[in-house]
């Protein structure tokens, strides 16, 4: 489809998550459940190309999740791009305002690795602001993998990442392209969900925003990526 | 005289590290034709330059190792150049201004035994290293606003300018250094980041090609040596007082300030 931005210029930020709201409850009532949330446009460089100074959020649901080293038919997606980054998985409620990066660490059950497939339902990623917001910030698939890791033991600023695709090195990355911190992601999430009275809750998955640049994927392709300190995780695509 | 004009390139080139001056590249002023033997030939005399006036060798250095650079310059090879004594700044220290410098992130390699090809691969090298440590490099061309081809940087000792290691050094065996991830900082904001696989997909493969592009003229890599293995990150413009950081998972933090 065209972005809404073009049929109605005007349109709010707020509006724009009260549309995804609308949407993911529409789900819900379909029997869809929420598993967790995902952090987009965490890099200053993604965030400078749309023209904003905040990252944006959408909600994962359980029709999303892909096991790892799963296959994906690429004609049940649009235009799918892939990243690797950083899953949070919580084991206590984090509610803001005024969450900081040490209340999400002590609120962190552990950490695995993660390929987020995002898609959009705007033609050829034309998006601004708004459009990925409404559209659930673009959110396609999601992979876990890895090994559930205690984050006491490591800097989640300094993890390393190489995505692979099939088998070539596609780009690497490392945690603080993340707003300089996955945990930082996470506290932003918290406290802009308190604008609109949302709890993360004790068990969600967060996904905290891309270390690398997306990647269009094709059929036919296998992505891994490796992370320092966390394993890795993979999915093919047919 | 084939080697006369790759003596008045060493002059020229040195002359322009010595006074601190740009000056326009080799191949729009003396040689427009140099071919990559030849700016190893004027290489090599910029180093015995370097080596008569009492300056020793601590290493060569990788320039060129991620394959977006080869594409911007249309080569498929890295380039090296030598790390000199006078040119290492201790960690935390001040790291003089000279031409237009900027900083990139490292790994640099302390080596154990020699290393001699053809045929080297990363495994051997790492097997061979003694240490790992993390370092900042500081590339200053002497080329007017860093416009130059693979050539001239080649005669220009790969844009060699200062370095400064850390003081944390690790045997390579207790982790990855595929993935080990650093952040480039200047005062206090992150400029760029990069985890090791930015070099040529492991840094132990850019140490590996070196030894087999020092073989071609009989040479190779000596135990000892302490080898920048090319750049994690790009490289980022610096201006006096600029205070630098390079944070490496698991190898601790290198910094600097840039001095008048």
């Amino acid at each position: 489809m065209d972005p809404l931005t073009t049929s109605d210029p005007e349109i709010s930020i707020d509006e724009a998550y009260y549309i995804q709201l609308q949407n993911i409850k529409k789900k819900l009532v379909e029997g869809q459940k929420i598993v967790g949330k995902k952090i987009g446009l965490t890099s200053v460089a993604v965030q400078k190309m749309l023209g904003v100074d905040e990252p944006d959020y959408g909600h994962l649901l359980d029709s999303m999740v892909v096991e790892n080293g799963g296959t994906i038919d690429i004609k049940t997606m649009l235009q799918p791009k892939i990243e690797g980054e950083i899953a949070f998985i919580l084991k206590k409620d984090l509610k803001g305002p005024n969450v900081t990066v040490l209340d999400v660490l002590q609120a962190t059950d552990y950490v695995v690795p993660a390929l987020e497939i995002v898609d959009s339902r705007v033609q050829d990623w034309k998006i601004k602001l708004q459009d990925t917001v409404a559209d659930n910030a673009s959110s396609g698939l999601v992979v876990l993998g890895g090994k559930p890791t205690k984050i006491e033991d490591i800097d989640l600023e300094l993890i390393g990442m190489v995505l692979m695709q099939n088998g070539e090195v596609a780009n690497t990355g490392v945690g603080a392209a993340a707003l300089g911190n996955p945990a930082s992601c996470v506290a932003w999430l918290a406290n802009r969900l308190a604008d609109y009275d949302i709890t993360l809750k004790a068990g969600e998955v967060i996904l905290s925003g891309a270390l690398s640049s997306m990647v269009v994927a094709k059929p036919g392709d296998n992505f891994t990526a490796r992370f320092a300190h966390l394993g890795q995780v993979s999915v093919n695509f047919k | 005289m084939a080697s006369e004009i790759f003596k008045q390139i060493a002059d020229y080139l040195e002359a322009a590290e010595l006074e601190k001056r740009e000056v326009v590249k080799i191949t729009k002023t003396i040689k427009p034709d140099l071919t990559m033997a030849e700016a190893y030939q004027a290489q090599e005399l910029l180093v015995q330059k370097k080596l008569d006036r009492g300056h020793k060798i601590v290493g060569p250095k990788m320039g060129l190792t991620s394959k977006a650079k080869w594409d911007q310059m249309g080569v498929s090879e890295p380039i090296y150049g030598y790390v000199f004594d006078y040119m290492l700044v201790d960690n935390g220290g001040v790291v003089p201004f000279q031409i237009h410098p900027k900083v990139e992130a490292e790994i640099a390699f302390l080596i154990g035994e020699d290393i001699e090809g053809p045929g080297i691969t990363g495994a051997q090298v790492l097997a061979k290293t003694e240490y790992v440590l993390p370092a900042l490099e500081i590339i200053d061309s002497r080329y007017e606003n860093f416009n130059f081809t693979h050539t001239d940087v080649i005669a220009d000792n790969a844009s060699t300018s200062r370095v400064v290691f850390g003081n944390t050094l690790r045997k390579p065996s207790d982790f990855d250094l595929e993935l080990m991830g650093a952040t480039l900082s200047i005062n206090g904001q992150i400029k760029d980041l990069g985890a090791g696989a930015a070099v040529l997909g492991h840094p132990a493969n850019a140490i590996a090609v070196l030894a087999n592009m020092l073989a071609r003229k009989g040479d190779k890599i000596k135990k000892g040596e302490i080898i920048m293995s090319g750049a994690l990150t790009s490289a980022v413009l610096l201006k006096v007082g600029d205070f630098v950081s390079g944070k490496f998972d698991g190898l601790g933090e290198v910094t600097f300030t840039v001095g008048e």
